[in-house]
């Protein structure tokens, strides 16, 4: 077993957006359609060189928007075809629409969004307003922190969407710039992957001339609720298939990120959990507060959609204080990070620490390792003096004292 | 392809198969159904529909029933196009990976109202025809979005009522003119492009056999009495359809491979009055308004007349 694995592995350096583009070929995708939008153009640029280059049998449809993107590869799912599309930002907010459509439709699409802020103004840079705004459209969504965990994350997405018991699209995000164009060691599978860990098999109801189905009708309110619960049964249902299609992959190719992922939590009193990039910075401010006596922790959340309720549970229930960052704001509610929000209303009949929201990088404004020393600094002193506000502490913004 | 050799000729050469059947809601009258029931018999069971949003999409999927005989999808209003392009590529990516016979034909076809086609489809069908897939996309054209209550389109005529241009004090109706999807078309560059009217249905399933036939995107603009909006007797939805051709309002044309023809001649043209007068939807014009849609029509087939190089469509009845 071993020695096939070792044949099967190859180092690359590659960004985020190459490391995703690598996935989708491995993966085998039959048809990819996708509008260039900064930070994301370079995932598609790689697929049609790859296609170019013959490495890649795939169609490539060069739409004339993200709507259409987004629609044309429902098309070709429908069909039975393996699919793929990118975008961030404006370009996922046009697809609102679709995005809603794709997860009613129960059709396997697997996307990828290189996170970046949402107009107005115009900012190219890095923070989750888009993703954040589609929260609800029933899509599963995956945070990946580093680009190994990206392109691991996509071959698994296609495992998650098209296993019959789930059946719905799969969203895989990451930072934009911060990861979308920084360089890393990326291990990569090879094409067998698709034959090995994801094999092509229809799972799903599938437009065919010998066997025809109406898909997309109208509902009367006499049906309509009832896809709407057996959509939002299927959502909640897919954890234990993401978790096991996590298992399986490090079994095969020796790494797994579970749900919910952190470090050095075991005596830790507070924690601060993040998403994406931020984790691993984190993770070196813990090494660091430590030193001062502090007795932190990070956590990691990897998956968003369907919420790992259980599995974060059992990582924060014994903490004093859990500090969130949010990298979107939640316009006009208390405290208005959404994460933040979903924690709290999630363990709102349970004995769970307080938990103080922070609002951090949006529009890519800078945060260094520093400013997460900083902001446990902020936990510990407002855990330690009873002290944790409803309000979003808005970190980093000029003019506002914290 | 297989369509050569069945050329329809004669009412008897139209398939018998039907493949849009009965238990859907539309209005009784419409027209609609006479065109797509058309389509699917000319296309046969080797074919996928995507529809856009409207009145045929609504009134034949009623959840659990459907009226289609064939793989059928409808994702949204304005996508039609693209998602017949996904569909299209799929068949495509999947015959070249053996997952579909390579020899299998599948005839995909997106078919769409005027909203779903010259407003707010017109993106995804602008992308669909310059992209070149090999999709016949057809237009069912009854002049304004019917499925949301008879609100004016890109499509329709000048001087019609609809409810968001009333007849009022200031407002005497549609005071634009028709967007020409013919000719926006024809400068995609797409090789069959043509318009038809089910009031002759040889014509009409001609059109849908060559735009089927055709190596790459094909585009069939169909006029479609509703009686509804139009405010005409459910019975004289053909009637008016004829008229359309009759007078001229609707010439039956065809442009392939550069090659443009009038399908349908007319030796000598009704006067426009014959068509306006079924419809409620012109019951407000004047005798001044009617001539002037009158002399639009005289410059329309003096410019028809010029392109075809010969007097395909004759002067007025005396
Ligand atoms: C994005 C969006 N905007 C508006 C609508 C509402 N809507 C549904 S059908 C329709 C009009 C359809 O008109 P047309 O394409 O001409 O087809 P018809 O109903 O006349 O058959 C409208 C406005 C919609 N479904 N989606
Ligand atoms: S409103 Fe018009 S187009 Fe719609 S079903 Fe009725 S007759 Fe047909």
């Amino acid at each position: 077993m071993t020695a096939v694995i070792e044949r099967r592995k190859e180092m690359k350096a590659l960004s985020t957006n190459k490391a995703v583009a690598e996935a989708v070929k491995d993966s085998d995708v039959d048809v990819v359609a996708a509008y260039p939008i900064t930070p994301q153009t370079t995932v598609v640029e790689r697929i049609a060189e790859l296609i170019g280059e013959g490495q890649l049998e795939a169609e490539i449809i060069h739409v004339e928007s993200e709507h259409s993107a987004l629609s044309a590869v429902i098309g070709a799912s429908a069909v039975g075809a393996r699919v793929f599309t990118a975008t961030a930002s404006q370009g996922l907010a046009l697809m609102h629409e679709v995005l809603h459509i794709t997860s009613g439709l129960r059709l396997p699409v697997v996307m990828s969004v290189a996170m970046r802020s949402l107009s107005a103004p115009i900012s190219i840079f890095n923070d989750h307003s888009d993703v954040m705004n589609q929260r609800d459209s029933g899509w599963i969504m995956i945070f990946a922190s580093t680009a190994q965990e990206a392109y691991d994350s996509i071959i698994q997405a296609y495992r998650i969407a098209e296993n019959p018991e789930v059946l719905l699209p799969v969203m895989v995000t990451y930072d934009g710039y911060l990861m979308s164009h920084t360089i890393e060691p990326v291990e990569v599978l090879g094409k067998y992957v698709s034959e090995e860990y994801i094999p092509k098999k229809q799972t799903w109801n599938v437009l065919d001339p010998d066997k025809p189905i109406t898909m997309g009708t109208i509902t009367s309110p006499d049906y309509y609720y009832e896809f709407k619960y057996s959509q939002a049964v299927a959502l909640e249902g897919s954890l234990p298939h993401i978790i096991k299609a996590d298992e399986d992959f490090r079994k095969l190719y020796g790494r797994g990120y579970g749900v919910v992922d952190s470090y050095r939590l075991e005596d830790a009193e507070i924690a601060v959990l993040a998403t994406s990039s931020y984790y691993i910075n984190l993770k070196y401010a813990v090494d660091e507060v430590r030193k001062r006596g502090i007795k932190a922790g990070a956590i990691k959340l990897r998956v968003y959609r369907p919420f790992p309720r259980e599995q974060l549970y059992s990582m924060i229930k014994g903490l004093s204080a859990l500090g969130v960052i949010d990298r979107s704001v939640s316009f006009g509610m208390t405290p208005s990070g959404p994460i933040a929000l979903d924690i709290m209303s999630s363990y709102r009949y349970r004995d769970a620490p307080p938990v103080q929201s922070f609002i951090a990088g949006l529009g890519q404004r800078r945060m260094l390792i520093e400013d997460f020393v900083k902001i446990f600094e902020i936990l510990e002193k407002r855990a330690a003096t009873n002290s944790i506000s409803e309000k979003s502490i808005f970190y980093g913004v000029k003019g506002v004292e914290l | 392809m297989s369509f050569e050799e069945t050329r329809i000729k004669t009412l008897w050469d139209i398939p018998k198969e039907e493949h849009f059947v009965g238990g859907h809601s539309l209005c009784a009258g419409c027209t609609a159904s006479t065109i797509v029931r058309h389509l699917l018999k000319v296309a046969g069971r080797n074919t996928i529909v995507v529809n856009a949003t409207g009145c045929v999409e609504v009134s034949t999927t009623s959840f659990p029933y459907t009226a289609w005989r064939v793989p059928w999808l409808h994702v949204a209003f304005e996508n039609a196009g693209a998602v017949a392009s996904g569909v299209e590529s799929a068949i495509k990516a999947m015959k070249a990976k053996g997952m579909i016979p390579f020899e299998k034909e599948i005839n995909v076809i997106a078919l769409a109202g005027d909203g779903g086609s010259f407003d707010i489809g017109f993106q995804a069908l602008s992308g669909l025809m310059e992209r070149g897939h090999k999709v016949m996309f057809v237009i069912y054209d009854n002049e304004a979005y019917m499925n949301t209550g008879i609100q004016r389109s890109g499509a329709t005529p000048f001087g019609a009522w609809t409810t968001t241009t009333p007849v009022t004090r200031r407002i005497r109706g549609e005071w634009r003119t028709k967007k020409d999807m013919f000719d926006i078309a024809i400068a995609h560059g797409l090789d069959y492009v043509a318009t038809a009217n089910p009031a002759y249905p040889v014509d009409m399933d001609v059109k849908f056999q060559k735009g089927l036939n055709t190596d790459g995107p094909s585009l069939v603009h169909v006029i479609m009495p509703c009686t509804t909006g139009w405010r005409f007797e459910p019975r004289y939805g053909i009637t008016i359809a004829k008229l359309a051709t009759e007078t001229a309002v609707w010439i039956n044309m065809e442009y392939d491979r550069g090659n443009f023809s009038v399908t349908v001649p007319v030796r000598k043209r009704k006067h426009v009055r014959e068509y306006l007068k079924l419809q409620g939807r012109y019951s407000h014009l004047s005798d001044l308004e009617i001539e002037l849609i009158q002399q639009q029509i005289d410059r329309k087939v003096e410019e028809i007349n010029r392109r075809a190089g010969k007097e395909v469509i004759g002067p007025l009845e005396a």
